[in-house]
């Protein structure tokens, strides 16, 4: 009877195998082939010209140094955030709800919205004249001000993407009995000594999902950083996007593409071998 | 010194009253169990005491010093967490030395106090493995031992054997004893189990709805009980109810009434315990009808009623009753509980020994 039906499951995970197949295995096949073939047969010049071209090693040292920027901080934030919540009884849920906002919103509109902040004609100009801090409208955006420039965009990617993060570590300390808190409590560990001897090894798997999640998303921020600096400020997905559309040269793009691929599949790794999740170690 | 006196405690959740004006004394060195149904405020009480939760009036006095606002480490505490609580990213060995670590002892310290400790629980051989790696009987061992490495001038226990089976807490329970009363530890100790509480305590404090019905040695509580309540979930069988017609200050018992207390109208409620009756000729004695007799071996349980009310009493074994017999019982008049219709409360002449 049981036998009979075996095939039942494979049967319903089916479209969802051959969808995904279809549409990202694919892709993905066609990409690699794309990035290290010319003219139908392998060759390594698309690899070549994408490290030849002046942009690359600036789009390689931008996102990184976004990375880096944006990431710890997100991740500090979201733990902040979610310690305090936790801390909440009434207007909880009212709380997580605003915080996680900038979830709903696109990339793309959220670099507009911080477009519109920061432009020479923005928000922030206009109250910073109001203030009478500056005499005339100042440029944060352009290429004379390339610090700025890379604080503006650090902060509209901190303020765009942190929600998800912290929506992990909310969910991750939710599966922490307060027991653990408490006991900690009870035999002489403060505030503090909780935090990091309690509550964050036994959020591993959580921290470890919301680096991962929020690490390879940042190795492919583009819109924000289009909107806010357009060509100033070049990052890796930004070049795939322009040898694809303005040069029409698809297979320096896919090279790109295969690089971004690599970068996110080595730190996925280097975050699972680094904070490792032993299930014999957790509640 | 490290008594304890809870004064007036009360705490409510919102209009929910979890307590309410709770006062017991506990001296130092004395086992107190805090013994009432699920829901009855139990854990409410204790974590006031631990710190853990705030009361919304009261005080709470640690060895003469009132700790109400002292945080839970500055009130020189342990605790054995109802699901143990004990934390899985550390070995047993360092579970067990938390508490001193967190008082920044020395690592030769450290050692023979986690050493003494878990030698105390038989788990010296687990020092090193996760708790994962353990059983709950295991696990709770470890959280004791936590416990105790620190010293403690008090130890609370929150239903410390509730998720180990019969059997296993049977062991335990024997063990805690043994173990507790070389510490001379004083200790408030919270379970629903009434046999738990008889078996372990110098004395039991019984609640009810966020009330302490009563406080005394398990003797006295079972034998005394001050309310219906307390009488009802104390024993096994309980406590039967009867309500007797009292006429001229006595009530009918076949040959010989009893005295009922001054304090009564018409009708009392006579509380007796199963075991507390022996078995009479049927006009000599208090008739009872039997339902079902079981024999069980160590005595004879007979179920059945006394004036149409439900009672269940325990003979010897020795006795010969068949379910369906009408016998007559003797009732100690010394073991007779006499209680209020009204306030469900027992006469005091009752608790006069
Ligand atoms: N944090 C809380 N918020 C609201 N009600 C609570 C809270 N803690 C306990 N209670 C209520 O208080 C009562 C007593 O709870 P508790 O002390 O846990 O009982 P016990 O330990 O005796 O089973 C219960 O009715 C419970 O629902
Ligand atoms: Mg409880």
């Amino acid at each position: 009877m049981t036998n009979n039906r075996s095939w039942i499951p494979y049967l319903l995970i089916l479209p969802s195998v051959a969808f995904l197949a279809l549409l990202f295995i694919v892709p993905l096949l066609q990409t690699i082939w794309l990035a290290f073939s010319d003219n139908g047969v392998p060759s390594p010049a698309n690899a070549q010209r994408m490290m030849a071209d002046i942009n690359f090693a600036r789009s390689i040292k931008n996102t990184f140094l976004l990375t880096l920027a944006v990431v710890p901080v997100q991740l500090a934030i979201a733990l902040v955030m979610g310690t305090m919540v936790a801390k909440v009884g009434r207007g909880r849920e009212t709380i997580l709800w605003v915080w996680t906002i900038p979830l709903g919103i696109s990339d793309l509109a959220a670099g507009l919205v911080w477009l519109s902040i920061l432009q020479n004609s923005g928000y922030f100009n206009s109250l910073l004249l109001g203030l009478g801090i500056i005499e005339r409208q100042a440029s944060w955006l352009s290429y004379q001000t390339p610090v700025a420039l890379f604080f503006a965009i650090a902060v509209a990617e901190i303020w765009r993407g942190t929600a998800i993060v912290m929506v992990i570590i909310v969910a991750g300390l939710n599966q922490v009995p307060r027991e653990f808190r408490e006991a900690a409590e009870i035999f002489g560990a403060g505030a503090w000594t909780r935090f990091w001897r309690i509550t964050l090894p036994l959020i591993r798997p959580a921290l470890q999902s919301a680096l991962i999640l929020r690490t390879v998303l940042a190795f492919e921020v583009f819109a924000v950083v289009y909107a806010l600096g357009g060509r100033n400020f070049p990052v890796l997905v930004g070049e795939a996007y322009n040898w694809q559309n303005q040069n029409q040269n698809y297979g320096v793009a896919a090279a790109y593409a295969v690089l971004i691929m690599i970068i996110s599949l080595a730190a996925t790794m280097i975050y699972l071998k680094a904070i490792k999740v032993d299930p014999e170690r957790l509640p | 010194m490290a008594n304890i006196v809870i004064d007036r405690i009360r705490k409510s959740f919102g209009t929910f009253e979890a307590l309410k004006e709770v006062s017991l004394t506990i001296n130092d060195g004395e086992f107190v169990s805090l013994l009432g149904p699920s829901g009855c405020g139990k854990t409410t009480l204790l974590r006031i005491i631990a710190g853990l939760e705030t009361s919304t009036s009261g005080d709470v006095l640690i060895g003469g010093k009132s700790v109400t606002g002292l945080p839970p480490k500055e009130r020189g505490l342990a605790m054995v967490f109802q699901n143990y609580a004990v934390f899985p990213h550390m070995t047993v060995y360092e579970n067990v030395a938390f508490g001193l670590r967190m008082q920044k002892a020395e690592d030769a310290r450290v050692k023979a106090q986690v050493e003494k400790a878990a030698g105390l629980l038989h788990i010296e051989q687990y020092l090193d493995r996760y708790p994962n790696k353990l059983s709950g009987g295991q696990r709770q061992r470890v959280a004791v031992a936590r416990a105790l490495a620190v010293e403690p001038k008090v130890l609370l226990m929150d239903e410390p054997l509730s998720n180990l089976d019969a059997l296993l807490r049977l062991e335990m329970r024997t063990e805690l004893k043994t173990v507790l009363q070389s510490a001379g530890t004083t200790t408030i100790y919270v379970t629903h189990d009434q046999t738990e509480a008889m078996g372990l305590s110098d004395r039991i404090a019984v609640m009810h709805n966020g009330v302490v019905e009563q406080v005394g040695t398990p003797v006295d509580v079972y034998n005394y009980p001050a309310t219906r309540f307390v009488g009802g979930f104390i024993g096994n069988p309980p406590m039967n109810f009867i309500k007797v017609p009292v006429t001229n200050g006595q009530v009918a018992a076949g040959s010989e009434p009893l005295m009922a207390p001054k304090e009564t109208g018409d009708e009392v409620i006579l509380g007796l315990r199963g075991e507390a009756v022996q078995l009479a000729p049927l006009q000599l004695g208090l008739e009872m009808k039997v339902r079902v007799a079981e024999p069980m071996g160590s005595h004879l349980l007979l179920t059945g009623s006394i004036h149409d009310q439900p009672v269940r009493v325990i003979l010897p074994s020795s006795e010969t009753v068949r379910s369906g017999d009408v016998i007559g019982l003797k009732l100690d008049p010394n073991r007779i509980t006499w209680l209020s219709p009204e306030s469900g409360k027992s006469f005091p002449a009752a608790m006069a020994r």
